[in-house]
């Protein structure tokens, strides 16, 4: 078979460049195992992440001619004969080198949410949950934390400022699978208002566009959210019912990064 | 000197896949101060690739399971070369420690009556598998990651340790380097577990990633521990074979307890051509039988399908050689024709998606091509079943690095089950053992210079030989000589290739700074592969037997001598010793529960029942 081409992003946080490689190809490569052979061949210090090669970790997320997507994931074949293709670190984050950058933000935004935390057993000493009722949590729990919903958000994405006081649509969607967890009393709805920036984001949807996992990010996880915390701060009975009825206040989250 | 920064735990795990994070939940609980370092980001380690579920006698779907059924299955699935006691204790405190995920935020899908559901998986008698979709890893480590978190644990992500230190033969640190900036790292610990997982990536066709390196095999040889069992290895049956880019990556076994079935090129379900005497007694012989199965399990028996996984996998790869394989040389997974395609994709929705995006094709409308993959290694660290504890004190080993579970072959399902079971023990008893050592161990100088200077040693040799070409070697040597069918001639050039190819792994020069430089990575983790390697290529030659994982031409039937021995494998004054050990001996009252050894017909059923029949 022919050689395939591409443009690889090589570099470190005081600048980098695009550098041509040409490696054999083979029948069903995807984009990662170009960069795997490239490092084979001609540059055993090209820095990468991945793990599973599947689609399952999330690790290989990267702008593929300009695109957030994951390298595992992108065919060659999609490309037209002769395309240019260039592959380079995701934007949002701040380069460590070549094609790894230091996504410590995100694991930062995970200690801010309070945990799980489960209502009491039924009398038989079981948990019942019925499928539908857990069905619409599992779709949230597909979330392999790839970080290019992130990556695409433009409320960070060319707003540094923004990070400190905006969690991201990856901890939305966490915070909306706590919040309908069939047994969770965690109350974290003022939290997701007040300090995750909930109402920075403008459903553009640039976050369900991208999602590797096809999670309904916008539409099933923070619009309902935004009507919680709506009903919630400006609907007296709801919020007289739900004061009455709640079970306990969200433990208050550890200080952000800020 | 070498500079490094240095860090004091009571207890240093290493690791942070299913075993590794609840060993670290374990140990924070028991309040010791506890670090949790691992190779990737949090999250990304191999059990978030496990699919098909957690095996757990919870009895949800089948009220007749309980853990003395499950120790059976385990014990016969390993040809009885399990360590009993490990079986045992993981089958009764499986169902345990899946419930306890469900109070960490868990969410398995469900029976109809709200229950967590099972799915049939092979070698278990019943449906026991606790599952989501298949995705099952991804639920598993992410529930066991949030709940880490939330306790505040110490992780170190992206850092590698290389070796482990010790003072007067006991446990005192380990070492190693930031994967990110290359500095060098000490960790001075009263106690390490070792979560490390397998050594997948020394072969060339696997499901494993390039984390799967042997990292904890290799340090705890090199530390005096035992290893045993590091023959047996498990080829899981179903890997994708096309495209060849994509070849090895995992096809769950749940798509055969969901119905599906391995056909040839002459569209025989050739599976009831395999049925080994051992498991004649319990296995369907008709394909009417077999689907029938799927819905009674008290009128029929299992479906040939769904035999072991060491079973499938030869048969396959006879089947491949007779000329009966696919256009890509391997065979045909078919549930297109039996299922619906609704039903396909809610019970298999990232095969579905896998296939479709990685092969252009769509499961529910044809059958998928898959074969033998290297998946797993059921040998590993010989730990001390109730505590996890190593030969060497104050090292504790769980997971896929700890051998004696499983015998010679896992059963699928069995290993996120053992990640939580022996994480548990293993974080339990290390922070025990912690709290017993008076002071912190002292470090010796000479150990940490001798680790960093071989770390670094590479840079020193620009123009050596390339860490990638040399690891292509040794995996194609693994792949062809120390496969699922070995011979003694072969195993003996294997031993010859690693020998010579250490010499070039010794070689190995460097390109390029410290900073994230996976070149360096891979110089580094080569020279583990290669050890991991020598010992599982000598470990198979010595035992002269066909069992479980380790099958051998010349020697095609499990020898009842060889079935009561493990093998062991220390390094003393440099070299790989091996010496055939007794198995600790099955006590007399769990001998019922597991059936007779031999192919006499209705026996292996009947023991279960009428030792549950007692209770």
């Amino acid at each position: 078979m022919a050689d395939v081409r591409m443009k690889v992003w090589r570099g470190d946080a005081s600048g980098g460049d695009f550098v041509e490689y040409a490696v054999p190809a083979d029948e069903g490569m995807v984009v990662l195992d170009v960069v795997h052979r490239i490092q084979a061949m001609h540059a055993p210090d090209l820095a990468v992440r991945w793990n599973c090669k599947a689609g399952k970790c999330g690790s290989c997320s990267a702008e593929i001619n300009g695109h957030p997507k994951l390298m595992c994931m992108t065919r060659m074949n999609t490309f037209e004969p002769g395309e240019e293709i260039t592959v380079s670190p995701v934007k949002t984050f701040p380069v460590v080198k070549d094609l790894v950058t230091d996504v410590s933000f995100n694991y930062e935004k995970a200690k801010t949410i309070p945990a799980f935390r489960p209502k009491p057993k039924e009398a038989d000493g079981t948990r019942r949950m019925y499928q539908e009722d857990v069905e619409r949590v599992q779709e949230f729990h597909k979330c392999i934390e790839c970080f290019l919903c992130q990556d695409v958000c433009h409320v960070i994405r060319d707003h540094e400022e923004n990070k400190a006081s905006f969690a991201g649509p990856r901890y939305f969607v966490r915070l909306a699978a706590l919040e309908m967890h069939p047994l969770d009393t965690n109350d974290r709805l003022e939290l997701a208002r007040a300090k995750h920036g909930l109402g920075y984001c403008n459903i553009t949807k640039c976050c369900t566009d991208v999602c590797p996992e096809d999670i309904h990010i916008t539409d099933n996880a923070i619009i309902p959210l935004k009507e919680r915390i709506v009903t919630r701060t400006y609907d007296p009975i709801a919020w007289a019912l739900r004061r009455m009825r709640r079970t306990g206040l969200a433990s208050p989250a550890p200080s952000g990064p800020e | 000197m070498a500079e490094y920064e240095t860090h004091d735990y009571d207890v240093v795990v290493i690791g942070a896949g299913g075993a590794g994070l609840r060993a670290a939940i374990e140990a924070n609980a028991m309040g010791v101060k506890t670090a949790l370092v691992c190779k990737s980001l949090l999250g990304k380690a191999h059990t978030v690739m496990a699919e098909g579920g957690i095996a757990a006698a919870l009895g949800n779907v089948w009220k007749e399971d309980n853990w003395k059924v499950h120790f059976r299955d385990t014990m016969r699935g390993g040809k009885l070369l399990n360590n009993w006691r490990m079986a045992q204790l993981h089958a009764q405190e499986a169902p345990d420690r899946v419930l306890e995920l469900e109070e960490w935020g868990a969410l398995f899908d469900r029976t109809k009556d709200g229950l967590i559901l099972q799915r049939d998986f092979g070698g278990h008698r019943y449906a026991r598998l606790a599952h989501v979709g298949d995705r099952t890893g991804l639920e598993m480590i992410r529930t066991l990651q949030n709940h880490a978190v939330h306790r505040g644990i110490d992780v170190f992500m992206e850092c590698t340790l290389y070796r482990l230190l010790t003072e007067d033969g006991a446990v005192s640190g380990a070492f190693g380097y930031w994967r990110q900036s290359g500095k060098l790292v000490l960790f001075r610990a009263k106690a390490v577990v070792l979560a490390t997982g397998g050594v997948g990536k020394a072969w060339k066709i696997t499901s494993n990633s390039w984390e799967y390196t042997g990292d904890g095999h290799g340090m705890a040889l090199d530390a005096g521990a035992d290893l045993i069992d590091m023959e047996m290895t498990q080829f899981h049956p179903t890997g994708m074979v096309w495209p060849a880019s994509v070849r090895g990556i995992l096809v769950t076994e749940g798509v055969r307890g969901d119905g599906g079935t391995l056909k040839n090129s002459k569209d025989e379900r050739f599976m009831f051509r395999y049925i080994p005497d051992f498991f004649r007694a319990e296995t369907a012989d008709t394909e009417q039988e077999a689907d029938r199965w799927y819905a009674d399990k008290t009128n029929n028996r299992r479906t040939p399908d769904l035999l072991p996984r060491d079973e499938v996998a030869r048969a396959i790869n006879a089947e491949v050689k007779a000329g009966r394989g696919s256009a890509h040389g391997g065979v045909f997974l078919d549930i297109a024709s039996r299922r619906s395609p609704d039903y396909i994709k809610r019970r298999l929705p990232s095969m579905y998606h896998q296939f479709m995006e990685l092969a252009d094709v769509d499961i529910t409308k044809t059958a998928m091509e898959v074969g033998p993959t290297l998946h797993y290694i059921m040998g590993g660290v010989r730990v001390d079943a109730d505590s996890a504890q190593s030969t060497v004190p104050g090292l504790f080993a769980a997971g896929e690095v700890a051998g004696g579970m499983h015998g010679s072959n896992r059963l699928g399902g069995n290993s996120l089950s053992d990640l939580l079971v022996f994480g548990r023990r293993a974080g339990l008893y290390a922070a025990e053992y912690a709290k017993r050592v008076p002071r912190m161990p002292r470090v010796d100088d000479r150990q940490v210079d001798a680790a960093a200077n071989g770390m670094l040693a590479p840079f020193d040799r620009r123009e050596g030989e390339n860490a990638y070409a040399v690891h292509a070697e040794l995996t194609n040597a693994m792949h062809e000589l120390v496969g699922i069918i070995r011979t003694r001639s072969e195993l003996e050039e294997a031993i010859g290739r690693i020998g010579r190819l250490r010499e070039r792994a010794e070689r190995v020069g460097v390109k390029g700074s410290r900073v994230y430089n996976p070149g360096w990575h891979l110089a580094l983790d080569l020279l583990t592969m290669l050890t991991v390697s020598e010992a599982v290529a000598r470990s198979a030659l010595t035992r002269e037997e066909s069992r479980g994982g380790h099958t051998r031409d010349d020697f095609p039937k499990p020898d009842p001598e060889w079935g009561k021995k493990n093998v062991v494998v220390r390094r003393r004054e440099g070299h790989l010793v091996l010496t055939p050990e007794p198995l600790p001996p099955l006590p007399a009252e769990l001998r019922p529960l597991i059936g007779e050894d031999k192919p006499t017909g209705k026996v292996a059923l009947e023991p279960v029942a009428a030792a549950s029949a007692k209770e």
